[in-house]
């Protein structure tokens, strides 16, 4: 039978020679990550269910990131780590990366890459609904609850229904003004917040050939938001370097088979898409920039897992660069890596980091502070009636913090250019 | 467990109700393994839906009284895409710690609904239905799990729900755990 990538890995993580959609299998978990939030609760379901001294199945398996909460004073937040540091001391797990301490990382979804953890053909489990953002490597990687993750835990399995896959094409070269973020703005308008549920969101077509890891992961990133189950992009020679020089693991490459099925398949031609935003209080309430220019606002935010990455902050300082921002503007390196990278990498013979600090940016600490509100002394976090544009994935009503709070959703670049003038503004305008 | 009969009042809702509005950030830091600790679930169950939405169709209604963690609210109603955003099964336990027992809508985010089954929660019923524009925040209702159907006695209407099919399993059983249990997928306790 013929198959996608997504039902190709499925298969073979239950021993099946074929896996279509709709089926239900118990299949075998090569990694599964928790954090702050949920890791607390997932140990707590693993030992009532499994017994006080239960040990986990796998320890090379499990990677714990706290990430959520960390530059806080809230003593329950504080709490939270303090939970992870017992389990992970009792369990004798060396995949914990400690606040605190040099191995501190922060956003999981970027550090999982970064230390290796993202592998292609493998499957990734993650107690967060992003981690649909790992599928860029061509792994399936889907976000699950405590119970279905203290499940893993205890058996390294977890039931899985075989999604369906859409495939979304995008052809063309990317223009200068464009980015990732744009293009997963602009699929997720067109089918809206459920248009893929239970769906895997596959993205291929030239235009993706020619990304960084780091704008697939973009796409990815943002499956959740139109529903999908998993996000996954084909591995080529872009995705085996990046996977090879961060790690000695072998891993086997999966392909889509030329006859395989799809659900839907949806093509775009980048000439004719413009940099797009989602307005409040949905990420498919689409607009193109042009028609909400003028938009007076109050805040601007570039960080998290979708929008907090290396490229995110250099897209960001060139338009930043010799610019002052009008409006408050919060970067937030996404992890440790991000922000030496940003302390590293220059323009006009200043580094990014300098770049941000002259335009009179606030920079915070790598984690994913305001990006979900979380305790009200959160770095950026919207706690009135504040209108802020944002490289993050969700504007719910509240999410930032504040219910009164207004989010638009938007690439870097035009985040940075909205700074500047203080209204949204077309990145556009920049780049002419 | 899941019952075969489950009555009570209806609180109703919209459309794509997020984990956010069901269960905001900040409150995800209390213990859930705390028997005291983990009322605050319940009472702050709903607090993230904008005044406006909170029990149509009249709303302004809040889930949960001043000073108290348990709704006078049995059964959510609620449209398309209930539970979206967040993988934070704190969402689905929220609303068991409050008291409801099952939510009937018309689609669901799929890991807010997997963490309602997979944990045994709540029971995510669907329906085809646009019961959100027809019952009443308050009205009685009556859900029968076996024959999938809900009378509104209030309103003396009776309607459809969709089988739970695959997961009807993992719901009578209680739970992920316990299914595993019962299959021999996982050794008994």
């Amino acid at each position: 039978m013929a198959m996608t990538i997504t039902e190709k890995i499925l298969a073979n993580h239950s021993n099946k020679k074929e896996a279509k959609p709709g089926d239900n299998l118990w299949i075998d978990v090569d990694v599964l990550m928790t954090h702050d939030v949920c890791g607390p609760g997932t140990f707590g379901i693993f030992k009532k269910e499994f017994g006080p001294g239960a040990k986990v199945w796998d320890r090379d398996k499990v990677v714990i990131i706290p990430d959520h909460y960390i530059f806080t004073s809230d003593k329950h937040a504080r709490r939270n780590i303090e939970i992870l540091r017992d389990f992970v001391k009792e369990q004798d797990l060396p995949h914990y990366y400690d606040v605190d301490s040099p191995r501190y990382k922060g956003v999981c979804h970027v550090a999982l890459p970064e230390e290796g953890f993202t592998r292609p053909g493998e499957v990734l489990f993650g107690t967060d609904s992003h981690t649909c953002t790992a599928g860029a490597f061509g792994e399936f990687a889907t976000g699950i609850g405590n119970t279905d993750a203290a499940f893993v835990l205890g058996t390294g399995k977890l039931w899985v229904k075989v999604p369906a896959t859409m495939k979304f094409v995008f052809e063309g070269t990317l223009p200068k003004y464009l980015m990732a973020k744009d293009l997963i703005l602009t699929a997720i308008g067109a089918v809206g917040v459920d248009g893929a549920t239970y769906r895997t969101m596959e993205f291929s077509g030239s235009t993706i050939d020619a990304m960084s890891m780091e704008d697939r992961m973009t796409l990815c990133n943002m499956v959740i938001e139109a529903g999908g189950k998993n996000g996954i992009c084909v591995p080529d020679a872009t995705t085996i370097d990046y996977v090879r020089a961060r790690t000695q693991k072998e891993f086997e490459c999966f392909y889509n088979d030329d006859d395989a099925q799809y659900y839907s398949v949806h093509r775009f031609n980048v000439r004719d898409i413009e940099p797009t935003v989602a307005k409040p209080h949905s990420p498919d309430n689409k607009a193109r920039v042009s028609e909400v220019a003028g938009t007076k606002l109050d805040r601007a935010y570039i960080g998290s897992c979708t929008g907090g990455k290396i490229s995110d902050f250099v897209a960001a300082a060139e338009i930043l660069r010799g610019q002052h921002v009008a409006i408050d503007t919060f970067i937030v390196p996404a992890t440790t890596d991000v922000e030496r990278a940003i302390n590293t990498i220059t323009v006009d013979g200043k580094t990014i980091m300098q770049v941000f600090r002259d335009a009179g940016c606030r920079i915070g600490e790598p984690s994913c502070a305001a990006c979900l509100g979380g305790p009200t002394d959160t770095f950026g976090r919207l706690n009135g009636v504040e209108v802020c544009i944002s490289t993050t994935n969700r504007n719910f009503p509240g999410r930032m913090g504040s219910p009164k709070s207004q989010v638009y959703l938007a690439s870097p670049y035009t985040v940075a250019a909205s700074a500047v003038k203080g209204v949204i503004t077309n990145p556009r305008e920049f780049f002419e | 467990m899941l019952k075969h009969i489950i009555s009570g009042k209806a609180f109703v809702l919209g459309n794509d109700i997020d984990t956010d509005q069901i269960i905001p950030a900040a409150h995800l830091v209390y213990k859930l393994d705390d028997p005291e600790e983990r009322k605050n679930y319940g009472a702050f169950a709903l607090s993230g839906v904008p005044a406006a939405q909170s029990g149509l169709p009249v709303g302004g209604i809040p889930f949960i009284g001043e000073g108290t963690w348990q709704s006078e609210y049995t059964i959510v109603i609620g449209g398309k895409n209930f539970g979206c955003g967040s993988s934070r099964e704190h969402a689905p336990v929220a609303l068991n710690i409050a008291g409801i027992e099952a939510v009937v809508a018309e689609s669901y985010a799929r890991i807010f609904y997997r963490n309602s089954v997979d944990g045994g929660f709540v029971a995510p019923f669907e329906t085809s239905e646009h019961l959100y524009r027809e019952i009443r925040t308050g009205d009685d209702l009556t859900l029968d799990t076996q024959a999938c159907t809900l009378e509104n006695t209030t309103q003396r209407k009776t309607y459809a729900l969709r089988p739970l099919g695959d997961i009807e399993a993992i719901l009578r059983a209680g739970g992920v755990f316990n299914y595993a249990r019962e299959t021999g997928m996982i050794e008994t306790k």
